[in-house]
């Protein structure tokens, strides 16, 4: 039976843009290929860091909100620790009130930007 | 009957005694149930200039959601999303 799984990972500043599309890209094939369903994915882009990671002190964060069986999430961050490009990422179950919060919190981003379109 | 004596100190200010202010658990009040971990500034409520947890005696949450307070701080500077130490934070 598969589960809610939302997973936020950091990519080195030091990319390009491309590779850093790229690297975001092969995380998102790797989801799909193990027959996992994307609900959600958010690019918060190049955010400052609160401590320096690795020398750094900013990244490109990225934000996928997934469905998929127990044991994807070992491979997924498997893969994570492989991938040099990643210096940092979080994978966490979602339990139902976070799946809620998460539609309520799309549902407000959207009434937001609907609301801007009218004024604008 | 001696009539009651004017104090003889007077206050140039009235002395205030601060009225005891109900602490309540904002989350139970509201009826939030998640704490999200990713928006930090909703976070920085729950921690001290330092940068470290402030406890319930002061910030009033239940036992439950103070544990779950925790676990996303602990989660977002994970992320570093907030920092472990900080200084003049606020």
């Amino acid at each position: 039976m598969s589960n809610n799984y939302e997973t936020v990972f950091i990519l080195t500043p030091v990319l390009s843009d491309d590779q850093a599309k790229e690297a975001v890209k092969k995380v998102v094939k790797f989801l799909k290929d193990n027959k996992a369903q994307i609900v959600h994915e958010e690019n918060w882009g190049l955010r400052k860091l609160a401590y320096p990671i690795q020398k750094k002190s900013s990244g490109f964060y990225y934000l996928i909100e997934f469905k998929a069986e127990g044991t994807l999430v070992a491979d997924l961050e498997v893969m994570y620790k492989r991938d040099e490009r990643i210096i940092r990422f979080l994978t966490l179950a979602l339990d139902k009130y976070a799946v809620e919060y998460n539609e309520r919190r799309r549902n407000k981003k959207k009434n937001v930007e609907k609301t801007e379109k009218a004024d604008a | 009957m001696a009539a009651p004596q004017e104090s003889e100190i007077r206050y140039l200010t009235p002395v205030t005694v601060d009225v005891k202010k109900a602490k309540y658990c904002r989350f139970k009040k509201m009826g939030i149930k998640y704490i999200d971990y990713k928006d930090p500034d909703f976070l920085l409520k729950f921690v001290n200039e330092q940068g470290k947890l402030l406890p319930r005696r002061i910030t009033g949450t239940s036992l439950k959601y103070q544990r779950k307070v925790a676990q996303a701080v602990k989660r977002s500077r994970h992320l570093a999303l907030m920092p472990y130490v900080a200084d003049m934070m606020k």
